[in-house]
């Protein structure tokens, strides 16, 4: 009997504290690895300036984000990979890609006695991932990099796992250069990879990288530097060699005009300064949002990110937008809606 | 002799060999709490216990979320968990000796078979779908899925042993069959149904693949059972997969404190179970 | 504990004869096997779900999924062999390895320590199963693997390295990662199991071998062995079910790659860590119902070993709750 009290009582007692911490709005968000460690930096942010607003975000991958923003279970979600026509046919309202910054998918390799910035052109990059090329001083590459020492230790591939948006994007560059790509793995978020290790996102492939002596991995730029480690120089279109920066990564992006979903690929990008696999990261948003509140905190929260937020990201070496493209956003921003009410009232 | 003596030397191999199996056994085990006390115990500090994470790449923070976290998901499960298991258990001890009986012990065996990872998914569809939302909530019950067949049988065990006399003692005097269950058997058979809470508890605090997800992760400390919440063993996952030196420290150091935890309370039920359950 | 059941009146049978009882009895009785009936409930209710949700998958791929090595999710095409190699390639020979340890130790607990040595050693061989998945995970990350790939696997590939199993660059993670990971952790369930199959041989037989003149050794291997062998075959099995169900552990170390091939250094991927990597972002409802199909694969295989298990180790047990003889 005494047992069966104090269920009901612990029972009550946690129901109470779940009614009384009402006054935090908490958001869930959920997706790409690719911008986590900007997202992370600006929700920590965001916080200083909105203390009642918790945002948590869980990266798992692009392809997580879309699909559980499909099925609702988080506010928004996050993906560096527009939704495919199938995604968004599954969608029963209508759902929004904002974009958020730009980065850099890099070559990352963990090589000892290799410094960074190899030199690798469009079919040495094709010819590394495809398994062609199988030891760091093979021939093709020693071509490219005259003068520089290349150990004889074999190539591990480290790849996503998961459904990522930075295997999108790495694989749409690599179908667009190499036709042997194209035709025996294609791009998306998950390909068949002919060879290599599996990681769980960025996170988990630049672990991989770091770890295995020998290995070679596409990581976003961030994660990279963040952890020292070494990057290709890629060869554009314009048979330029172009280090991964900031400033290539803007260069992709210069002069191109955002389409009416606000979805643009800058991958191989027509500009002889640009880094050639960049890419936009989106979030995604339902138009209409089903609670006011959290929808007023997640909609001021975008509009501070694509404002005031866009100054964090050089720290971390992610590209402002284009100052272009701001006003399109802000105008897409300006049609989230609560109950019919615009959420954002700014001029 | 010479039959003798070869048979003589077998004996004395096998011996030998039986026990060098023994230490090749708890090599594995040496070597995991080695590394573990190694390289955890320069993790723990006073910021990893109260700090909530920093941003990604950055040095410092802690796992306080993941601690809170899973100590409430773990407690959650109980409350949910351990009713079930403890009044199943009474009815498999007291009344259970019949086909249903048989049904339920049968299944109680297969569900502490089942891989975790399946458990999670069921909970996903079940909860986290029709809820909208990860939350505390549909993790709690995973684990308390998980939990409940350990539960459940120990406490079969731990009743059975019981005499029946002091049953009897208590029906003679007049009480219902229900009182005499929770007043009587039940406080006798308390230490030994502690022991089962224990090492349900044991399990259910180290396990991550249904967790991955129901109860998802959060960066935050949070008493809301309708949200997302962090866990330690998911936490370690994220971090021990990573390229981040400072989190590999902060994962040590966290598996450090779950595997102390776990232990202690593995051999304090054993410890308990050389008495098992005297009369109060 | 003084005092052993008495076998002629456990309590279920006495209050099965009796009467009626009053409203307080019959109420706490529907109570507690309401809530003894939930664990039915829920297995059902598993097993339903899955396939419910899993139903696509098996309407649009039948027995070929089985067979099938393509697992696209942009073509939309699945099969499940990658992976069932993967597990069941591991899970053997993670028996394999753990199999002449743990029967050796069981041997040693039960029939040749010392006394005194006894209980603290089973204590310390069932911690080993009490440490959970994600911590094994850890360690094989940051201390098996690195020591694999710079002294284990490059002797292996020195001395063994023209066969087919140890071809191939070492790198650390990889099948025999895997591995060595999943005999660690099912060394102690297949110890202890087999430990309290041991035991429960009765001593009559021990007894009579000693008589006839048997070293210890032959006494185990001639009299108690033979008599043990069907429970110890259910402790294997019990052992080889959780290695096939292992999740954590086995993703961070096997390299995550749905590969089929003879070597050990290569990598490979199990039914439950792909289950683990693609289940949160599988938003085509045929990948979904794939993976679940996968899972329920996974559900439906551990359940008959726990089932041939339980069957066998209950038959040297002589009963259900482990009477003694």
């Amino acid at each position: 009997m005494t047992t069966i009290k104090n269920i009901l009582v612990s029972t009550l007692a946690f129901a109470a504290t779940t009614v009384g911490f009402a006054q935090t709005v908490s958001l869930q968000g959920a997706g790409a690895t690719f911008p986590y460690p900007l997202y992370s930096k600006w929700m920590a942010e965001y916080q200083k300036i909105d203390p009642k607003v918790q945002i948590n975000y869980q990266s798992i991958g692009s392809g997580g984000g879309i699909k559980q923003i499909l099925e609702r279970t988080v506010d928004f979600g996050a993906t560096d990979a527009e939704m495919t026509p199938q995604e968004r046919a599954k969608a029963n309202a209508t759902l929004h890609h904002i974009p958020m910054a730009l980065g850099a998918v890099v070559v990352t390799y963990n090589v000892p006695g290799l410094a960074t910035g190899l030199k690798l052109s469009q079919d040495t990059l094709a010819g590394i991932f495809l398994g062609k090329i199988a030891t760091w001083n093979d021939a093709k590459l020693a071509a490219l990099n005259p003068g520089v020492k290349l150990p004889n230790t074999p190539i591990t591939v480290a790849e996503r796992t998961d459904g990522s948006g930075t295997t999108a994007v790495f694989t749409e560059y690599l179908a667009k250069i190499s036709p042997e790509w194209k035709s025996s793995v294609g791009a998306g978020k998950s390909v068949k990879w002919p060879i290599g290790l599996g990681g769980k996102g960025n996170e988990g492939v630049t672990g991989l990288v770091k770890s295995t002596p020998g290995a070679v991995g596409y990581v976003e730029l961030a994660y990279a530097k963040q952890n020292q480690m070494a990057m290709a120089t890629l060869r554009n279109q314009f048979g330029a060699f172009v280090v991964p920066s900031l400033e290539g990564v803007t260069a992709s992006a210069a002069g191109q005009k955002l389409p009416d979903d606000l979805g643009l690929s800058i991958v191989d990008a027509p500009n002889p300064k640009a880094y050639p696999i960049s890419s936009f990261t989106y979030i995604l948003v339902y138009q209409e949002q089903q609670d006011a509140t959290k929808g007023k905190a997640l909609a001021d929260f975008l509009w501070w990110a694509i404002h005031d937020g866009q100054k964090l990201g050089a720290a971390l070496d992610y590209a402002p937008l284009p100052k272009e493209t701001v006003p399109d956003i802000e105008a897409r921003l300006k049609t989230l809606t609560a109950g019919g009410k615009p959420l954002i009232t700014k001029k | 002799m010479d039959g003798y003596l070869r048979r003589k030397t077998f004996d004395i191999l096998a011996r030998w060999g039986s026990l060098a199996m023994v230490l090749v056994a708890l090599v594995p085990l040496i070597a995991v709490l080695g590394y573990l006390v190694m390289k955890g115990a320069g993790g723990l500090s006073w910021a990893f216990f109260t700090q909530l994470p920093k941003p990604v790449g950055e040095v410092g923070g802690g796992m306080a979320n993941a601690l809170t976290g899973s100590a409430i998901l773990v407690g959650l499960a109980c409350l949910i968990g351990l009713p079930v298991g403890i009044l199943g258990g009474i009815y498999l001890a007291e009344f259970g000796d019949n086909a249903f009986g048989k049904v339920v012990r049968f299944c109680a065996d297969v569900m502490s078979g089942v891989p975790s990872i399946a458990v999670g998914i069921f909970v996903y569809g079940l909860v986290v779908l029709s809820m909208r939302r990860f939350s505390a909530l549909a993790g709690a019950i995973a684990l308390a899925i998980l939990m409940q067949p350990i539960v459940m049988r120990t406490t079969e065990e731990l009743l059975r042993l019981v005499p029946m006399t002091l049953r009897e003692a208590g029906l003679a005097l007049g009480l219902p069959k229900w009182r005499v269950i929770l007043g009587v058997v039940l406080r006798t058979g308390a230490s030994g149904i502690a022991t089962g809470i224990m090492l349900a508890i044991a399990r259910v605090a180290g396990e991550t693949a249904p967790l991955l997800f129901t109860a998802f992760g959060s960066r935050f400390i949070s008493l809301k059972l309708d949200q997302p919440m962090g866990s330690l063993p998911v936490q370690i996952y994220t971090y021990a997969v990573s390229p981040y030196e400072d989190w590999h420290r902060q994962a040590w150091a966290a598996a450090l404190v779950l595997v102390g935890l776990v232990l202690a309370l593995n051999l304090l039920a054993r410890v308990l179970t050389r008495q098992p359950g005297q009369g109060r | 504990m003084n005092l052993s059941r008495n076998p002629d009146a456990t309590p279920a049978e006495a209050s099965a004869s009796r009467g009626g009882g009053n409203l307080g009895d019959q109420l706490f009785r529907i109570l507690t096997a309401v809530f003894a009936g939930l664990t039915v409930l829920v297995l059902a209710a598993m097993a339903l779900q899955m396939l419910r949700t899993s139903a696509a998958s098996l309407k649009a791929f039948g027995w070929g999924f089985l067979t099938s090595r393509d697992w696209d999710p942009v073509l939309d095409a699945y099969g499940a062999l990658p992976y069932i190699f993967g597990t069941l390639a591991s899970s053997l020979i993670a028996l394999a390895i753990a199999l002449p340890v743990a029967l050796g130790t069981a041997i040693y607990l039960a029939e040749l320590a010392p006394l005194w040595v006894r209980r603290p050693l089973g204590i310390l061989v069932e911690l080993l199963a009490a440490i959970p998945s994600v911590i094994y995970g850890l360690w094989g990350i940051f201390v098996m693997s690195p020591w694999l790939r710079e002294t284990i696997q490059p002797f292996f590939q020195k001395t063994l390295g023209w066969t087919p199993f140890f071809s191939g660059v070492p790198r650390g993670f990889g099948m025999m990662a895997g591995c060595l990971v999943l005999a660690i952790m099912i060394l102690p369930t297949i110890a202890s199991v087999s430990r309290d199959v041991l035991l429960a041989v009765p001593n009559t037989i021990r007894e009579g071998a000693l008589a006839l003149g048997a070293t210890r050794w032959e006494m185990v291997r001639k009299a108690v062995l033979p008599c043990a062998k069907s429970g110890i075959l259910g402790a294997v099995i019990l052992g080889l079910g959780r290695a096939l169900g292992e999740t954590m552990a086995v993703t961070m170390v096997i390299g995550n790659r749905a590969d089929i091939s003879w070597s050990m250094f290569g990598p490979g991927h199990s039914l439950a860590s792909v289950i683990a990597n693609e289940y949160a972002e599988a938003s085509g409802d045929l990948h979904l119902s794939a993976l679940t199909e996968l899972g329920l694969i996974l559900f439906g295989v551990t359940l008959l070993l726990n089932i041939v298990a339980r069957i066998l180790i209950w038959r040297v047990s002589r009963g259900p709750a482990g009477a003694r003889n």
